[in-house]
């Protein structure tokens, strides 16, 4: 029962992610369609962000939206991703224990 | 392949001016530490990813085991569909008795997004197929959203930073369901705020003297918010796909970027 909803679930997942790249082959899309695509990471990332990111504790909206503001202010500083990801983890901690 | 683009490493904030890259990069180069070639910069760039992903892969190894599922199916699940979202609104599905039909349409529903993010890469990556194919299965927000800030974008890097954020998905779903009693979830319950602080960390540099980008982004936020005032019934995968497809077009106004592609 369960590995049948894992194979569903495989396969429908599977396909989306892979289709684009079979009918992209050779496919040469129009140029206004090509920087339509590639803003698609901007777009992506704000809706990723809000504002689901004040639900990152669900009962603590201000939680998220500090640890955001000190991801976003480290990140004026620091381009290391990782840094960022292990500090604002450590913040976060640090809001909870102390709110 | 032009690896002098970027190779000192500097902070994407300080010196290298983000919204000057007029020919053929990608709208998000000139990143720093994000720029490299080979398999080690994928895995470096899939470090933060997998950050992020340890504590929710243990949290879903968890809840797994607690909605019924042995150690074998809970990473069996994290190995094949390997998206996050829908692995656990499938086990309150399955807590919820409803078939399993009606659980792999909403599975389809939640995942379609992807598409569009295969859409997007598969227009800046030239890869032969058989290996495309084996890329595809690893495209999420957080592999998408780290490769399209990266100029040049080629094969070894998106293989070594998918693979990473990968390994610790499965890795920490196995750990999670294995070590279900032994985890203060308090603890992993901190570290709810580390893929924000990803993409955030991501989008900020991206954006700097790159007000239409920067534009972009504040209009999809504020859309996916729009949306799911209005529509509340609204998963939050199509949220993503209508406020992507909607905001981005404002990229259809900007400077022409090809010679790649």
């Amino acid at each position: 029962m369960i590995w049948l909803v894992i194979l569903g679930m495989t396969a429908v997942t599977y396909l989306p992610r892979a289709l684009p790249f079979l009918a992209g082959d050779g496919l040469k899309l129009p140029a206004w369609l090509r920087r339509w695509f590639r803003y698609f990471p901007y777009a992506a990332l704000g809706a990723l962000i809000f504002p689901s990111i004040l639900s990152a504790d669900p009962h603590k909206p201000w939680i998220g939206a500090g640890a955001g503001l000190f991801a976003a202010l480290l990140s004026l500083a620091t381009g290391n991703l990782t840094v960022i990801v292990a500090a604002t983890i450590g913040f976060t901690l640090l809001l909870q224990r102390m709110l | 392949m032009s690896p002098g683009e970027n190779s000192t490493g500097v902070d994407p904030g300080g010196t290298v001016p983000a919204g000057t890259n007029p020919c053929g990069t990608g709208p998000l180069a000139g990143t720093g530490p994000l720029a490299g070639t080979g398999p080690q910069q994928g895995f470096s760039a899939g470090l933060p990813i997998a950050l992020g992903y340890l504590p929710i892969a243990v949290t879903f190894g968890i809840l797994a085991r607690q909605a019924g599922l042995s150690s074998l199916e809970a990473a069996g699940m994290s190995v094949f569909v390997f998206a996050g979202a829908s692995q656990f609104i499938a086990l309150k599905l399955l807590a919820s008795g409803i078939s399993i039909l009606q659980i792999v349409l909403t599975t389809f529903i939640i995942n379609f997004r992807h598409f569009l993010l295969s859409a997007s890469l598969s227009q800046r990556l030239r890869s032969r197929r058989r290996h495309a194919l084996l890329l595809a299965f690893g495209i999420t927000d957080e592999t998408f959203v780290v490769a399209s800030m990266r100029e040049p974008l080629n094969e070894p890097v998106l293989m070594g930073l998918i693979l990473t954020a990968y390994l610790a998905w499965v890795g920490g779903t196995l750990a999670g369901s294995l070590l279900a009693g032994l985890i203060p979830l308090t603890l992993v319950k901190g570290m709810s705020t580390a893929l924000y602080a990803l993409f955030i960390a991501l989008l900020v540099p991206a954006v700097r003297g790159k007000p239409l980008a920067g534009l972009t982004a504040l209009l999809s936020a504020l859309a996916g918010w729009a949306l799911s005032r209005l529509f509340p019934g609204l998963s939050s995968g199509w949220i993503i796909v209508i406020a992507t497809l909607a905001a981005s077009t404002t990229g259809i106004f900007s400077p022409d970027q090809e010679k790649t592609a």
